[in-house]
C-alpha cells in the first residue's frame, strides 16, 4: 500500500515544487529525491518492515511478486530520471507537472501490481493511461506531438471501452469483480449457461489488454504514439508503463485461462506470431531510429507474451528479468538518442569517433534489446524460450520466436554500422560527464546481469 | 586452474589492449601476450591429466562453470594457442589504423575460441560460442575490404540464427536431462527417443554446419575470407572453423548418436557435394584469397563426412587434420597477405615470375601447396588418408566421389603456385621483393611443422586418442 499512497503524495507535491522552486534543475532533484523515498517505502513494504494497511475489502492484494515488480519500475523510472532530466526540462515550461504526471503514472502502476479484483485493474489502467495522454502531447507547439496525443487517448479511450465491457460481462457471468472467484466458477461450471458470458467478457480484456500492450495485430496506435511523443516520454512509455502493462496482463491472465480451453493458446500463439511478425518485419524497413525503435518494441512485446503463454514458475522469473533487461536497455538507448539531434541512420553516422561512450554504451544497450550473450537481453529471451520449452510440447513457437530474434539482429545492428563503420560528423547536444558516467553505470549493470542474472532473482527469493 | 588461465590471460589482455597508447606496443604487447598463452597451453598439454575448472555460476539454472581440458580440447587449444603467435609476427609489420583495438579484438576473439574448446557446460559453451563472433563482427567490419559491412553481416546474421536454433536445442536437451543441469555429462546421459533425437538433432547440426561450413549454408564464407583483413581471415579458417568440427565431436555424436547414425547419409552426401562444387569453383577462381576459399570449403566438407562414418580411423584422421588444417591454411593466408600488400593484386592472372624476385617465398609456398593437395610427406596427407579410409569402408562409391576432389585440389593448388610463382615477370610484380625476416620464420616454422608431422605423426594421434576411444565407449 505504501507505494500507493506515497506516490499519490508525491505527485501533488511535486505540482506545488513548481510555484516554490524556481530553477529548473531543483525541481528534477526534488523528483530524484522523491524517486528515492518511494522506492525505499516500497522496498520497505516488500521485506514487510514498515506497510501501512488499509482494508481494501480484499480488492487489492500484495504479494511479494507484485512489491518486487513495482521496485523494479519505481528504480527504473528512477534511471530514466536521472540519465535524462535534463532533457524533460528542455521539453517545455512546466517542468514540475511532467514530474507530478510522472508519480501519477506510478500511482496506477503500483495498482498494477496488486490489483486483486477486475474494477482495481480498471481503475489502475486509467490512472496511468490518463496522465501519459498529457505527457504525449507535453510539446504543445508540435504538431506531431498533439496528434500523437489525439490519437493516443482515442485509442486508449476504445481500449477502455473494451475493457468495461469485458468486466460488465464477467461480472454479469460471476456477479464478483474478484479474480479468484471468475476462475474458480471457470472450473466448477464450465458448462453453465453464464459460462458465455464469461468467455465473451474475458476475450474483451484479452483484447483491450493487448492494446495496452501494443501486441498486433492491436498495435497500430504504438508507431505513431512513440514516433510524435517528445523522445525522453517515450524511453517512460515503452518502458515502464510497458512493463506494469505486462504484469497486469500476466495477472489476469494466470489463473483464467481454464474456461477458454485448449482455444486460449490457440489465440495466444496467434497473438504472439503476429507481434513478432508484424514489429520485426516493420522495423527492419523504418528509417528513423525512434521509429524502429517503435517497432522493436512491439516486436520485444511478442517475447513477453511468452510468459503469458508458458505461465509457470520460469516464466514469473522471466518476466521480472525481461523487465529488468528491457528497461535498463531501452531507457539507456533513448537517453543516447535524445542527444542526437537527427533520428536517422544517418545522424548516427561516425558517433564512434565523436563520441566513444555514447556509442560503447549504445552497443551494449543494442546488443542486450537483441539479445546476444553477456548482456541482460540474453537471459530474458532465455528464460521466455526456456519457459515454454519446459511447459512441453509447442517447440515450433520458441523456432519461430527465434528465428524473428534473428531478424530483429538486423535493425538493431544497424545502429551500430552507423555508429562505427560509417564516417560522418552527428549533430549532438551539450553531454555532461555525469551523463556519461551515468551511461556507463547502466551499461554495467547490464552487462552484469547478463553474467550473472542471480542477482536480479536472488533479491526476489530474498 | 591452468585451464581456467587460457581463457583469462587473453581475456584481461584484451580489455588492457583498448586502454594502450597507438603505435607499436599494442602489437608487441599482444604478441608476448600470444606467447605466454602458448607457453601455458604447451605446459596444460603436457601434464597427464589435464587442466579442469569447476566453480558455481547460475546454479538456479543448473549451469556451472565447468571447464575440461580432455585429449580433443588439448588439441585445439593447442591450435589456438599455436595460430595466435604466428598470426601475430606475420603481420608484425603490416600497419593497421587504431592498432591498440585491432589487437585487443583479436585477443578477445582468442579468448572466445578457448572458451569453446574448454566449456564442459552447455551453456557455458553457448556463452563462448557467441563470444568468439563479436569480435570478430568488429575485425571484419571496421579494417575489412570494400564490402566489409555487408558481407561482415552476412556472416554474423547466419551464425546468430545457427546458435539460436542451437539454443534452443540446448534448451531441449536440457529439460530431458535427469538432473536438470548443463553439463556435459548430463547431455551424454540424457535420455532421448529416436524421435526426439531426429528433429533436435537437426538444431544442433545446422549451427556447426553453418559455422565449418556445409554446403549449402557456406554462401557466408568466401565473402567474409575475402573481405577480412587478413589477419581475422587466419582466425577465421585456421581456429574458427573447427569450432564447428570440434562441436560435432564434443556436442552432437554423444548426445544423439541414433540420429546421427541415421542421418549420416545426408549429411556425407552433402559434405561430398559440397567439397567437389567448392573444387570446381576453386579452379575457376582468380582471386588468391576466394581460391583459399574455397579450397576450405572442400577440406572441411571432407572432415564432416568423415565424422560421420562413425570409424576410428576416420576419427583419427579429423582430430589431427583439425590441427594441421588449421596450421597449413594460416601459412597459405599468410603467402596472400604477403603478395598484396606487396604487389596491391590478389589477381592470379596479374601475378607471375615472384620465384625470380622471392626465392625464399616460392620454396615455402611450394611446400605449402603440396600440403594443401595432401601429398605423402606432409602433414595433410595422414590426415586425409585416415579419413578416406573411414570413407571407403562407409560407402566405395561416396569415397570415389570424395576422391576426385583430390585431383581437382592439385589442379587448383598447382595453377596457383605456376601462376604466381613461374612464368614471366610483368609490370606488377616487377617491383616485389622477398619477404621479411619475421614472415620467413612464421612460414618456415609452418613447413616445419608441415614436414616433421608429415613424417612422425604419432604424437598428435596420440593426443586424442582418448577423445577417440570415448567416442566409440559411448556408443
Amino acid at each position: 500500500m505504501n507505494a500507493i499512497i506515497f506516490s499519490a503524495i508525491m505527485g501533488v507535491v511535486m505540482m506545488f515544487s513548481g510555484i516554490l522552486l524556481q530553477k529548473k534543475s531543483a525541481v528534477t532533484t526534488t523528483a530524484i529525491v522523491s524517486l528515492i523515498l518511494l522506492l525505499s517505502m516500497n522496498l520497505l513494504d516488500s521485506y514487510s518492515i514498515f506497510s501501512i494497511n488499509v482494508d481494501t475489502h480484499d480488492l487489492l492484494h500484495f504479494n511479494k511478486f507484485g512489491l518486487f515488480f513495482n521496485s523494479i519500475l519505481i528504480a527504473a523510472t528512477l534511471i530514466f530520471v536521472m540519465l535524462c532530466g535534463s532533457d524533460i526540462e528542455k521539453t517545455g515550461v512546466n517542468v514540475a507537472d511532467y514530474y507530478a504526471l510522472i508519480f501519477f503514472v506510478l500511482c496506477g502502476t503500483s495498482i498494477l501490481t496488486s490489483f486483486n479484483g477486475l474494477l482495481m485493474l480498471f481503475l489502475g489502467i486509467e490512472i496511468m493511461s490518463i496522465p501519459l495522454y498529457i505527457l504525449t502531447g507535453a510539446e504543445k507547439r508540435n504538431l506531431k506531438s498533439n496528434e500523437a496525443s489525439l490519437k493516443y487517448f482515442l485509442m486508449g479511450a476504445f481500449s477502455t471501452g473494451l475493457l468495461l465491457m469485458g468486466i460488465a460481462l464477467i461480472y454479469g457471468a460471476t456477479g464478483s469483480f474478484s479474480l479468484q472467484v471468475s476462475s474458480t466458477m471457470a472450473v466448477t461450471a464450465g458448462a453453465m449457461p453464464t459460462s458465455f458470458l464469461q468467455i465473451a467478457g474475458l476475450i474483451l480484456l484479452f483484447v483491450s489488454m493487448c492494446f495496452k500492450v501494443s501486441a498486433a495485430p492491436f498495435h497500430f496506435w504504438t508507431p505513431d504514439v512513440y514516433d510524435g511523443a517528445p523522445s525522453v516520454f517515450t524511453s517512460f512509455m515503452a518502458t515502464v508503463v510497458k512493463a506494469a502493462g505486462f504484469f497486469a496482463f500476466l495477472n489476469l491472465f494466470e489463473s483464467n485461462t481454464a474456461i477458454l480451453g485448449p482455444s486460449w493458446k490457440i489465440l495466444l500463439s496467434f497473438v504472439i506470431v503476429a507481434t513478432l511478425l508484424v514489429g520485426n518485419i516493420t522495423a527492419v524497413f523504418q528509417q528513423s531510429i525512434k521509429r524502429m525503435l517503435a517497432y522493436s518494441s512491439i516486436a520485444q512485446a511478442g517475447f513477453m507474451l511468452f510468459a503469458l503463454y508458458s505461465n509457470n514458475d520460469l516464466a514469473k522469473e522471466g518476466i521480472l528479468l525481461y523487465a529488468v533487461a528491457y528497461c535498463l536497455a531501452t531507457i539507456g538507448f533513448f537517453a543516447i538518442l535524445i542527444k542526437v539531434k537527427d533520428y536517422t541512420f544517418d545522424g548516427f553516422n561516425g558517433l564512434a569517433k565523436a563520441q566513444p561512450v555514447l556509442a560503447f554504451t549504445g552497443v551494449v544497450f543494442l546488443m542486450s534489446l537483441a539479445g546476444i550473450p553477456l548482456t541482460a537481453g540474453f537471459f530474458a529471451k532465455y528464460y521466455m524460450l526456456a519457459s515454454v520449452v519446459k511447459s512441453g510440447g509447442s517447440l515450433w513457437i520458441v523456432l519461430v520466436a527465434v528465428l524473428f530474434a534473428a531478424v530483429s539482429v538486423y535493425y538493431y545492428f544497424r545502429v551500430i554500422q552507423s555508429m562505427y563503420f560509417k564516417e560522418g560528423v552527428p549533430e549532438i547536444s551539450s553531454i555532461t560527464p555525469n551523463f556519461k558516467l551515468g551511461l556507463i553505470l547502466v551499461a554495467s549493470a547490464v552487462i552484469l546481469i547478463g553474467v550473472l542474472p542471480s542477482i536480479v532473482l536472488n533479491w526476489f527469493y530474498f | 586452474m591452468i585451464a581456467l588461465l587460457l581463457i583469462l590471460i587473453p581475456l584481461v589482455a584484451g580489455f588492457c589492449s583498448f586502454g594502450l597508447k597507438q603505435g607499436s606496443s599494442a602489437k608487441n604487447f599482444s604478441l608476448l601476450i600470444s606467447i605466454i598463452t602458448l607457453v601455458i597451453a604447451l605446459f596444460a598439454i603436457g601434464s597427464p591429466t589435464g587442466g579442469s575448472y569447476d566453480s558455481a555460476w547460475l546454479t538456479d539454472l543448473g549451469s556451472r562453470f565447468t571447464l575440461k581440458l580432455d585429449g580433443m580440447g588439448k588439441m585445439l587449444c593447442l591450435l589456438t594457442a599455436v595460430s595466435y603467435p604466428l598470426i601475430f609476427a606475420a603481420v608484425y609489420k603490416n600497419e593497421y589504423k587504431n592498432p591498440a583495438s585491432f589487437f585487443g579484438l583479436m585477443l578477445l576473439t582468442q579468448a572466445g575460441l578457448m572458451g569453446v574448446f574448454l566449456a564442459a557446460d552447455a551453456l557455458l559453451f553457448y556463452f563462448f560460442w557467441e563470444l568468439a563472433l563479436i569480435p570478430v563482427y568488429f575485425l571484419c567490419s571496421l579494417w575489412g575490404g570494400e564490402k566489409r559491412i555487408a558481407v561482415t553481416f552476412k556472416f554474423f546474421v547466419y551464425t546468430f540464427i545457427g546458435s539460436l536454433l542451437m539454443l534452443v536445442g540446448i534448451l531441449y536437451v536440457y529439460f530431458h536431462t535427469a538432473d536438470h543441469s548443463f553439463a556435459l555429462q548430463s547431455f551424454y546421459k540424457a535420455q532421448l527417443s529416436n524421435h526426439q533425437q531426429s528433429y533436435v538433432f537437426w538444431l544442433f547440426f545446422i549451427a556447426f554446419a553453418i559455422k565449418m561450413p556445409i554446403f549449402p549454408l557456406h554462401t557466408w564464407q568466401p565473402d567474409a575470407y575475402e573481405q577480412a583483413p587478413t589477419a581475422t581471415t587466419m582466425v577465421l579458417s585456421g581456429v574458427m572453423v573447427k569450432m564447428g568440427v570440434f562441436a560435432v565431436f564434443r556436442w552432437l555424436l554423444p548426445v544423439f548418436p541414433n540420429a546421427a547414425a541415421n542421418n549420416s547419409f545426408v549429411i556425407i552426401i552433402l559434405s561430398v557435394i559440397g567439397m567437389l562444387y567448392a573444387s570446381l569453383i576453386a579452379i575457376k577462381q582468380d582471386d588468391i584469397k576466394r581460391l583459399i576459399a574455397y579450397s576450405s570449403i572442400a577440406h572441411i566438407g571432407l572432415m564432416c563426412a568423415a565424422m560421420f562414418t562413425n570409424n576410428k580411423a576416420a576419427f583419427d584422421g579429423v582430430m589431427i587434420q583439425m590441427f594441421f588444417h588449421g596450421v597449413n591454411v594460416i601459412g597459405l593466408w599468410i603467402v596472400a597477405d604477403l603478395i598484396e600488400k606487396q604487389l596491391g593484386t590478389r589477381k592470379l592472372s596479374e601475378l607471375g615470375g615472384l620465384a625470380q624476385k622471392a626465392p625464399a617465398m616460392a620454396i615455402l609456398l611450394v611446400v605449402m601447396a603440396l600440403a594443401n593437395v595432401a601429398l605423402p610427406l606432409t602433414n595433410a596427407f595422414i590426415g586425409e588418408f585416415l579419413m578416406f579410409s573411414g570413407l571407403f569402408q562407409y560407402n566405395l562409391f561416396i569415397a570415389a566421389a570424395a576422391g576426385v576432389s583430390i585431383i581437382l585440389a592439385a589442379v587448383y593448388t598447382l595453377n596457383m603456385v605456376q601462376s604466381v610463382i613461374y612464368g614471366n615477370l610483368n609490370t606488377v610484380t616487377e617491383k616485389a621483393t622477398d619477404i621479411s625476416l619475421n614472415v620467413k620464420l612464421v612460414l618456415v616454422i609452418i613447413a616445419i611443422t608441415i614436414i616433421v608431422f608429415g613424417v612422425f605423426p604419432q604424437p598428435m594421434i596420440d593426443l586424442t586418442k582418448t577423445s577417440v576411444e570415448a567416442l566409440f565407449v559411448k556408443k
